[in-house]
């Protein structure tokens, strides 16, 4: 991977080595634009803080929390692709679906350690986000989704098919993972299955956090504003893009895994396309090209769902197609983008 | 221009801050846990594809408290119903969690599908608790809970049945085609071992896309090969009526080459969609509303009088479930536990619109009888007509024999 191969890329402090054609004035203030975009304001801490809360508060609902946790993370994921490097994707869940099963084979083959199950899953995915990013970083556009859709369509039926492996329709069973570090079990309740996938989430989060700010970052940034000149500054644009989905792909497998090994289950929709149009609904209602926009987007989407379907559990979709509609049509920008634009009116208001 | 839109998006955020608040007040106040109830939660595919097939089967459930009222053994009963949304093994674990953890589920029932069933049952085991699952056939979903009972019926029931009694009524030479998926291949498998148990012969057999919509080049090369009989698996929809359109186009004459299938081949709306291709059609099934018994007509009569249809096996998977839970709950004197549920649920015997029934006190699973029916035309309806039958069937694919 490129940036792995330069470490030191991925340092916020070496913007300032960047070798940019500037004034000291605008350079200067360049430096403390990015500066205080990485700096952690106090909403972020807030929102990490309240991530605890379900422990505290409602520790019935911590399956559910634990769900969206893992929501969270896939969401996160397509926001590095979609959000941040304009890469559309329709097949997303192909790599979820990889790292679920990975996981899931993983236990039924005899190692139910849920960490290493953890890397090797996000491995095999991110293995197999690095071979098709060789296809996905030639297209863009409708091409993309065409070919995107097709990868996860194609996984799935293979899937399908192989079913001495991976138990076909019936989902594969024997899935038994072992506790946490062999002490956390994995309880009914959910304390240890939402404390886990809470714990890989904000760990996963502080890495593409750091990803996002660095120069590789603003690259990513530039390809997906103009695709076509960012090679006039020097930069690779397919290598970027083959290194931010390998990455993306990667997370979308950890992802995968935590849900095998948290409900120790894996079936065919793991990787189907109603799991990838889920997970860009999410990104759409929080808000694309934000760091926290899959966070607040799978937050409000699985807990709307849960509660629209309690209410009603026929005829639920309909009122998760109106929030849907509602969001897009007054928040283009999703959630995360119209509280940004009240925030900007009440501080302009004197 | 610029300060409106935004004043328009900053009142909208506010809006649905509004109307998700509420929702998002995850500590609501918990269900008093009044004692004297039973709490059954309904894990079922309330919404899409599936959504039908769970609402024959809540419609017989709603049928049975109304018919049976909604108190046993002084314990009332409450029904808690929770969408799996299709398949999902994860989501139907969690809701099968949260039915316990949070609204204090003492039974977990439906269970249309296998792959959410087998999820299910992991956490009726974990949590002790009794489970009934109302349709998902596969025969391994038994073995994941001893505190399961099925009150539908099993794919290998149903098909290694079918298989022998082909073979014995003069059908030796056999083509079999199915549908490339878990429950096709389920079903291949179980009908192929009772034809070569009974001393036929499987003379091919091909598996076809779930999603096919021509069978014309399947037929054509079953008729190549000119078996007695062609056995046919598919998962209901508009699929009955390609396959009868087919049947027609590459001049099967079912008088010489008889079609088998299992029931979704000539369910009611199958049938329907068929029309006079279908006559002659052989199926197997548990359970059919042109059952002749005083017990069937009267449930089928009821049935129509609240919801407007005929019931089907859905319907009665869910009926025969609740008879299991209520007469559980009167054996032990209304304990909700696992175990004493489960204990009495051993060997129950009864008799259903359906026929005989009994759950095998060894396997916790199905023991009933299986009907062989022909399409024929009743009046100027087509209708599935009881041509045998087999009692007393027990699951012959349970791993735990």
């Amino acid at each position: 991977m490129t940036f792995a191969s330069r470490p030191s890329g991925l340092g916020v402090a070496n913007v300032k080595s960047a070798p940019l054609e500037v004034t000291s004035e605008t350079a200067a203030g360049l430096h403390d634009h990015l500066r205080a975009q990485v700096r952690w304001r106090l909403a972020e801490i807030a929102f990490w803080l309240a991530t605890l809360l379900p422990f505290v508060l409602a520790p019935d609902y911590l399956v559910l929390a634990s769900q969206v946790a893992i929501a969270a993370l896939f969401a996160l994921s397509l926001d590095l692709i979609l959000g941040f490097s304009g890469i559309i994707s329709l097949g997303h869940a192909a790599y979820f679906g990889v790292g679920a099963y990975t996981a899931g084979l993983l236990s039924v083959w005899g190692w139910g350690e849920p960490l290493t199950g953890l890397v090797i899953a996000g491995l095999a995915a991110g293995l197999f986000g690095y071979v098709t990013s060789f296809i996905v970083a030639r297209f863009r556009h409708l091409a993309l989704i065409m070919i995107t859709l097709g990868i996860g369509l194609l996984l799935q039926q293979g899937a399908n098919s192989a079913s001495w492996l991976t138990g076909g329709f019936d989902g594969l069973q024997g899935i038994d993972t072992w506790p946490i570090l062999q002490h956390f079990e994995f309880d009914l309740y959910g304390y240890t299955a939402y404390g886990y996938s809470l714990i890989v989430l904000f760990i996963v989060f502080l890495f593409a956090r750091r990803l996002v700010y660095s120069p590789f970052g603003l690259a990513l940034r530039g390809i997906r504003e103009n695709g076509a000149r960012m090679p006039a500054i020097g930069a690779p644009v397919y290598a970027h893009i083959r290194t931010i989905y390998t990455i993306g792909a990667m997370i979308a497998g950890i992802a995968g895994a935590l849900l095998a090994q948290t409900t120790e289950t894996v079936s065919l929709e793991a990787l189907g396309f109603q799991r990838s149009a889920d997970v860009l609904v999410m990104l759409v209602i929080g808000g694309t090209g934000r760091l926290y926009g899959g966070l607040v987007g799978a937050i409000v989407y699985v807990v709307a769902r849960d509660r629209f379907s309690g209410l009603n559990p026929q005829y639920w979709y309909f009122w998760i197609g109106l929030l849907l509609i509602a969001v897009v049509m007054a928040l283009p920008d999703g959630i995360l983008g119209g509280l940004e634009r009240l925030a900007r009116r009440l501080r302009a208001k004197p | 221009m610029q300060r409106l839109l935004a004043g328009a998006g900053g009142a909208a955020a506010l809006l649905l801050a509004l109307v998700l608040a509420p929702l998002l007040a995850l500590a609501e106040l918990h269900p008093a846990i009044a004692a004297g109830t039973v709490r059954i939660a309904l894990i079922m595919c309330y919404s899409g594809q599936f959504a039908d097939t769970a609402t024959e089967m809540d419609d017989a459930i709603k049928l049975y408290m109304q018919q049976h009222g909604d108190t046993v053994a002084g314990e009332k009963i409450k029904l808690i119903r929770k969408d799996t949304g299709g398949i999902a093994p994860d989501a139907a674990k969690r809701l099968a969690q949260e039915a316990i953890v949070r609204d204090h589920a003492d039974i977990l029932a439906g269970w249309i599908l296998t792959p959410n069933a087998l999820a299910g049952g992991d956490v009726s085991k974990a949590a002790k608790k009794f489970m009934v699952v109302m349709n998902a056939a596969t025969s391994v979903i038994i073995t994941k809970s001893p505190y399961m009972a099925r009150t539908s019926s099993t794919t290998p029931q149903l098909n290694y049945t079918f298989g022998q009694w082909a073979v014995k009524n003069g059908n030796r030479k056999i083509y079999t085609m199915v549908s490339g998926y878990g429950p096709g291949i389920d079903a291949e498998t179980w009908f192929q071992k009772g034809v070569k148990d009974a001393g036929g012969q499987i003379v091919g057999s091909v598996r076809f896309p779930v999603d096919n919509p021509d069978f014309s080049a399947f037929i054509q090369r079953a008729k190549d090969v000119n078996p007695q009989a062609i056995y046919i698996w598919v998962p209901g929809g508009a699929q009955p009526a390609a396959v009868g359109k087919a049947l027609v186009e590459r001049g099967i004459d079912i008088n010489k080459t008889k079609i088998l299938g299992q029931d979704a081949l000539a369910s009611e709306s199958a049938l329907k969609s068929m029309g006079n291709q279908a006559l002659g059609i052989i199926t197997v099934s548990n359970y059919d509303y042109n059952h002749q018994s005083k017990l069937n007509d009267a449930f089928v009569k009821a049935y129509n009088a609240d919801f407007h249809r005929n019931p089907d096996f859905f319907s009665i998977g869910g009926y025969d479930g609740m008879h299991l839970i209520y007469a559980a709950l009167k054996k032990d004197g209304g304990k909700t536990d696992g175990a004493s549920l489960i204990a009495a649920a051993r060997g129950m015997r009864w008799e259903s619109p359906r026929g005989p029934m009994m759950i095998d006190p060894k396997t916790r699973d199905v023991v009933q009888t299986v009907y062989i029916r022909r399409v024929e035309k009743v009046g100027n309806e087509l209708r599935n007509v009881d041509i045998d039958s087999v009692p007393h069937v027990k699951d012959p694919g349970n791993p735990m024999k």
